[in-house]
This record gives C-alpha cells, sequence and structure tokens, in this order.
C-alpha cells in the first residue's frame, strides 16, 4: 500500500471519482490549473476538462448556488471554499436550499452536493484563515457534516460522499494536509458515515475529538499513560450524524469524559455529546464532564498556540477528571 | 435601452397570426392565463374564509408569465418564484395537485412541509420553490451549466421580481451565466413593487434590462401586459440559449393588480389611481380583445370556458378538503434519504407523547399575525 498524505489521499480520492463516474464535478476558486491553493484538485483539471473541473468567477454564493443547480439536475457536485472562513457569503444556499430541497420537495429533488473546505487553525493564518465553523452546519437538519483525521479515513469518507444522495459538508483539517501520513489502500473504497473511529482502547477517561485536534490529543493520551492513567480515544470523524452509540458506550465504561474541540466552546459541538452523555449515561458518570475548546474570542493571529487547545491543556483535563472522586 | 418592446397593437392590425402562432396556441395561451385568474380569485377567497392560512396571487401578470413559459418547451426545466403558478397551470398540472400543496394535505406533493404557493413539481419539470428572494437564480444558472457538460439542447428559466435583482444572487447566477455563456433565461418580473417598496427606491438604474450589459448578456424589456411581445422576447432568448448563444435577461414591465400576498394591503403604501391605470392595460383584456378581432374569442366561449374552470376548482377544493393532515411520522421523512438513528429516536419521541398523552392539539396559528 502506498503511504499517502491527507492531502494526496483526497487528491486521489476525487481522481477515482471523477474517473469512476462522469457525473463528479469539481467548482471552485483556483482548483483548475493552479490545482487549489493546497494542491488537493493538483492534475485533475488537466485530466478531466475545462467543463469537470471549473474556476469559477470569485464567488462563494455563486459557487454554491449554482452547485445546488448541479446536484439538483443529477450532477455530483463537489464544490471547494479555498477556506472554510469564507463560506459565509453563501451559508444561505447551504442551510435553507442544499440542505432543504429534499424536504422541502416532499422528496422530488434531492441535492447531492459535497462541500469540501479546509477548516481549522495551525497554519497561522490568523481569523481568516483559521476557523472551525463546524457548528453552523451541525446545527442543520438535512446536512453530513465530516471531518476526517486520517488519510485513510479522507479518502474513503470523501468517496463515501461523493456516492450517496445527501448533501455533505467535508472538512478538512488543513493543518494535517502534509503532517498526517499513512499507507493507505488504492483504488476505490468507503469508509462509512456517522461511524466514529477508535483510535486507541483504555479503561479510564474517554478522550472524544475530531479533525486534527485528534492528533493533540493522542500527543494527550500518551503522556496520560505515562503517568498510568489509561485513555480510550475516540475520533468522531463523523459530527452529523454521529455515532452517539460508539461515544456512550465508552462513557458506560470509563465512567469519566472529556471532549476536545477546537472550535469557540460556547454551543461548540462538544456541549451537545456533554448533554448526550448527561441524558444517556448519568448513571456511569462518575466526574463532571469537561471540555476543552478554543476560546470564545476571535481566532487570533500571534496568539494561536494560546488559542488551540495543545496536549497540556487536554492532559489537564484528563488529570482533573481522571482524579474527580 | 428605453424601448419597449409591444407586439399585440399591431398584431391586431396584422391580417395573419404573429410569430408562427396558430390559434390553438392563442386558446392555449388564453386558458392558462384565464385559469390562473379565477384560481388566485379562489385562493384569496379561501384565505380570507380561513380555510387556507396564506396565498399569494399573481393578479395582473398573467402574460408576463404564460407569454414567456409559452415558449419553454416542456423538458426545459423552470426555476419559479413563488408568485408564477400560471406555469404549471401552463403546463398542464391539475388544480387538485396546486389545491392540495395550498392546504398542505396528505397528498400534497410536498407532504405539508411548505406555506402555499411553495410548489414542488417535478413531473412538470417545475423546481421547489424558495421563499427568500432570489436563491433560485444561481441555481439556475448551474442547472443551465449541467445541460452544457451533458451536452443536452435545453433551456433553463428562472423568475424573480424587480426586489430580487438587488439581492447577491442576481449577481452571481448572472455573472456565472454569462461567463459560461449558459443556455439560462433570466425572467424579471417588474411588477414595480417590492412588497411596499417602489422601483426607484429598487434601482438607480435606467431599466432592468440595462443590468445585463455588465453581464454580457443580451437584456430586453418588454411590455409585460402584452403576451404577445412577451412570447417574442422569450423564443429569440431560447434559440439563442440553444445556439449556443448563452444567456439573456427578459425584464417584462407589469404591475402587480393584486397585493403582496394575503397578509398585504396595497392601499397603505400606493397610490389608488396607479391600479386604476393598469386595471386598464390588464393583460387578459388585452389578449381577448386581441383574439376577439381573429375571431378567436366568443363570450359563449368565455363562459364555457369560465364554468369549466370554475367546477374543476370546486370539486379540486373539495377533495382537498375531505383529505386528512399528512400523518406525524411524515415530519421525519426525507430530511435525509435514509432516516438516521436520532430522527428514529426523535420519531420515537413523537409516538411516545402521543401513545400516553393522546393527539398534540394544533394551537392554530396566523401568518403574519
Amino acid at each position: 500500500m502506498p503511504e499517502m498524505t491527507l492531502l494526496a489521499a483526497i487528491n486521489d480520492a476525487l481522481n477515482i471519482a471523477m474517473a469512476k463516474d462522469e457525473r463528479v464535478v469539481m467548482l471552485g476558486e483556483d482548483i483548475g490549473k493552479k490545482g487549489g491553493v493546497f494542491g488537493a484538485t493538483a492534475g485533475l483539471h488537466e485530466k478531466y476538462g475545462d467543463l469537470r473541473v471549473m474556476d469559477t468567477p470569485l464567488s462563494e454564493n455563486g459557487i454554491l448556488g449554482t452547485a445546488v443547480g448541479m446536484g439538483l439536475y443529477g450532477l455530483r457536485p463537489v464544490p471547494e471554499i479555498q477556506f472554510l472562513d469564507f463560506i459565509y457569503p453563501g451559508f444561505d444556499q447551504i442551510v435553507s436550499e442544499m440542505a432543504k430541497f429534499r424536504y422541502r420537495s416532499g422528496g422530488e429533488y434531492p441535492c447531492p452536493c459535497v462541500v469540501r473546505s479546509p477548516s481549522g487553525g495551525g497554519i497561522k493564518g490568523g481569523h481568516y484563515h483559521s476557523q472551525s465553523a463546524e457548528s453552523y452546519f451541525i446545527h442543520t437538519p438535512g446536512l453530513r457534516v465530516v471531518m476526517p483525521s486520517t488519510p485513510r479515513d479522507a479518502k474513503g469518507m470523501l468517496l463515501a460522499s461523493i456516492f450517496q444522495d445527501d448533501p455533505v459538508i467535508f472538512l478538512e483539517p488543513k493543518a494535517l494536509y502534509r503532517h498526517a501520513k499513512e499507507e493507505v489502500e488504492s483504488g476505490y473504497f468507503e469508509v462509512e458515515l456517522g461511524k466514529a473511529r477508535l483510535v486507541k482502547a483504555g479503561d479510564a477517561v474517554t478522550l472524544v475529538s475530531w479533525g486534527s485536534m485528534v492528533v493533540t490529543c493522542e500527543q494527550a493520551v500518551a503522556k496520560a499513560a505515562e503517568k498510568g492513567v489509561s485513555v480510550e480515544l475516540i475520533d468522531l470523524r463523523s459530527l452529523l450524524p454521529w455515532d452517539t452509540d460508539a461515544v456512550m458506550a465508552s462513557v458506560k465504561k470509563t465512567g469519566r469524559l472529556v471532549i476536545a474541540q477546537e472550535a469557540p466552546r460556547t454551543l461548540g459541538f462538544a456541549s451537545e455529546i456533554a448533554a448526550t452523555a448527561a441524558e444517556k449515561a448519568i448513571d456511569s458518570l462518575r466526574a463532571p464532564i469537561a471540555r476543552v475548546s478554543g476560546f470564545d474570542t476571535p481566532f487570533p493571529y500571534t496568539l494561536e498556540h494560546v488559542y488551540k487547545p495543545d496536549a497540556q491543556r487536554i492532559l489537564n483535563a484528563i488529570d482533573y477528571v481522571a482524579r474527580y472522586d | 435601452m428605453a424601448e419597449m418592446l409591444q407586439v399585440l397593437d399591431a398584431a391586431t392590425k396584422a391580417a395573419k397570426l404573429p410569430l408562427g402562432l396558430t390559434p390553438d396556441d392563442c386558446k392555449t395561451m388564453y386558458r392558462a392565463m384565464l385559469a390562473t385568474r379565477l384560481f388566485d380569485q379562489r385562493g384569496m377567497n379561501l384565505q380570507r374564509q380561513g380555510r387556507i392560512g396564506f396565498c399569494v396571487p399573481s393578479m395582473g401578470q398573467e402574460a408576463s408569465q404564460i407569454g414567456t413559459a409559452f415558449a419553454a418547451p416542456k423538458d426545459d426545466w423552470i426555476y419559479p418564484s413563488y408568485r408564477t403558478h400560471s406555469i404549471a397551470i401552463l403546463r398542464g398540472v391539475p388544480f387538485r395537485t396546486l389545491i392540495d400543496q395550498l392546504y398542505g394535505n396528505a397528498t400534497d406533493i410536498v407532504k405539508g412541509r411548505q406555506m402555499p404557493n411553495h410548489f414542488s413539481l417535478r413531473q412538470w419539470n417545475l423546481v421547489s420553490i424558495s421563499s427568500p428572494i432570489g436563491t433560485q437564480i444561481s441555481q439556475a444558472a448551474g442547472t443551465a451549466r449541467a445541460i452544457q457538460i451533458r451536452g443536452e439542447q435545453k433551456a433553463v428559466w428562472t423568475y424573480f421580481g424587480d426586489g430580487g435583482t438587488s439581492e447577491g444572487e442576481f449577481h452571481c447566477g448572472m455573472n456565472f451565466a454569462g461567463v459560461w455563456k449558459a443556455p439560462c433565461i433570466f425572467v424579471c418580473e417588474n411588477n414595480q413593487w417590492a412588497i411596499s417598496v417602489p422601483v426607484r427606491q429598487q434601482t438607480a438604474s435606467e431599466s432592468f434590462a440595462a443590468k445585463a450589459i455588465a453581464y454580457g448578456m443580451p437584456g430586453v424589456k418588454v411590455d409585460g401586459n402584452d403576451v404577445l411581445a412577451v412570447y417574442q422576447a422569450a423564443k429569440e432568448a431560447r434559440e439563442r440559449a440553444i445556439a449556443g448563444g448563452g444567456p439573456t435577461l427578459i425584464e417584462t414591465f407589469t404591475f402587480r393588480q393584486g397585493p403582496h400576498s394575503s397578509s398585504d394591503d396595497p392601499k397603505r403604501y400606493q397610490p389608488p389611481e396607479m391600479l386604476e391605470t393598469w386595471k386598464k392595460k390588464d393583460p387578459i383584456a388585452r389578449f381577448q380583445a386581441f383574439l376577439e378581432k381573429k375571431k378567436l374569442w366568443t363570450p359563449e366561449w368565455e363562459k364555457a370556458l369560465t364554468d369549466e374552470i370554475t367546477a374543476d376548482l370546486a370539486k379540486a377544493v373539495d377533495a382537498a378538503e375531505q383529505t386528512p393532515a399528512p400523518a406525524v411520522d411524515t415530519m421525519f421523512d426525507d430530511v435525509y434519504a435514509t432516516l438516521p438513528p436520532h430522527l428514529v429516536e426523535q420519531r420515537e419521541a413523537v409516538r411516545q407523547q402521543i401513545r400516553t398523552s393522546g393527539a398534540i392539539q394544533d394551537t392554530g396559528g396566523k401568518f403574519p399575525l
């Protein structure tokens, strides 16, 4: 099996999808000859041409609105929004249109569409190239929201997203684009949407995370192990719908729950997970639930390292929860 | 650009029917216009009687809509606005189908999920309708691009009002379609009012058609109450689109003779003489005079048509009223292709409440209050 970065895995998935099915088209800013600002679409314009790999006018609203029109007509559009921070001009097309077409038409007009966008910080991108905006979309009935953290998941979940019929917000943890590497199967395969990934089994504390924060969590888990605390780490990877069963089973086993997210704290997805644990696993909980998150401030430039949870902050939460009696 | 295309007056004087139209074509258009007027009157009455919750009439805009839609073969996709049900009537959608939607009952195609007039009519290539203004404009450009990608010989049409041109969606849709030379026809029905805001507060542009220049496409302003002028502009736009000549913006200059919706009263903001002036230019009356001159209209035919449409409407209303509301479970369907676990759980919670505490009461609610 070839070793791939997360970025190469996405490029591979796009290439496989386009070769497999001519309904798959891509549109976005600089995705053509340039191959995307990160290189996710490199080589695809040359291979599939202007009609299937479209450099569009510079308008997120236009990219998303026209992608909706393509999806309704039976294509499988995969629009790229250059940075998730730029998606808001097209927000209405996502939450009121793409997400609602199937429902509001009584099932007559499904709108398959996979909106790919780099998410999160870690590249010294300041407020407008670093946001974790997943909660806006997770709050939207009709959408699927996913955020893989490994190359294999990125490839398998992207293929699974393109070849199913619901609109998907496909968030790519840009901090891992070139840092995450692993062996990935060649050819077509899918990783099922809606299922979490067990990163490491443990029995003292459940730690739930997603996106690039999973890698930070792995560091924290290793440090906790040195102190003799066995942490079970779950990479949620699908945020809507999410794998409630896997998380609750783990919480019932460990009785202690820490959730780590890069997004701001208030109404972040960690809050939903915490609420669910309180509803479904309260009898098993032996300590308060701890949320580790970004702050309720805009994402800063110079102080990015303070804003983003680091392994120490996560470890502190693990320690607190593990020792609570 | 200030010129406005008109055909009816000249065509009335001419010996032959214009634009290759047959007598049957003319009668089909007239019938759809009249049926739309009667449908709107019935809809407003039903709303006033408290039998449906809301209604969006199109009185005065029948020519603007039928003239354009008549130029669209039935496999052309149309992205309607919420004031263009005339197109559904022209395409042969049964009254029962439309009226079920006004009632939001169990046989409503959209399963009672949208307010009245927000139809979805896939069988007739009419796309599901949204309330936020202009969202369909960029979508139509995307579908037109999809048609290009597939190499098909079709056009896509989208309808919006003068207010819709102020939305970003208008800019996106026009700009993308212009760059792509996509087979998209943008129909701006300038009825001069965006609810209560008059056109002079909507744009400083001399016309809406003039806006086409900036997007590299032709813009045509037509007399929107002259069904033949509208048809001519639409026919030419479609021929150009199919030939690879790209999109067109058609501005139909018309007037909304009724309220924005059943919740609106134009007397609060509109000079009363305006309605009087425009009633004299009523599109149905003008077309009727033309047909009469061509010996295609008689008072007897009008009466027979009116009686038939009125009876059909009455039947459809009766049937819709005897149809129950959609089953409670349907609220959870079609959010996704398949029901995900969290919705199974939420549906079960509703079922449980009904099992233990009885049916959930509809406590009413009036729009807007």
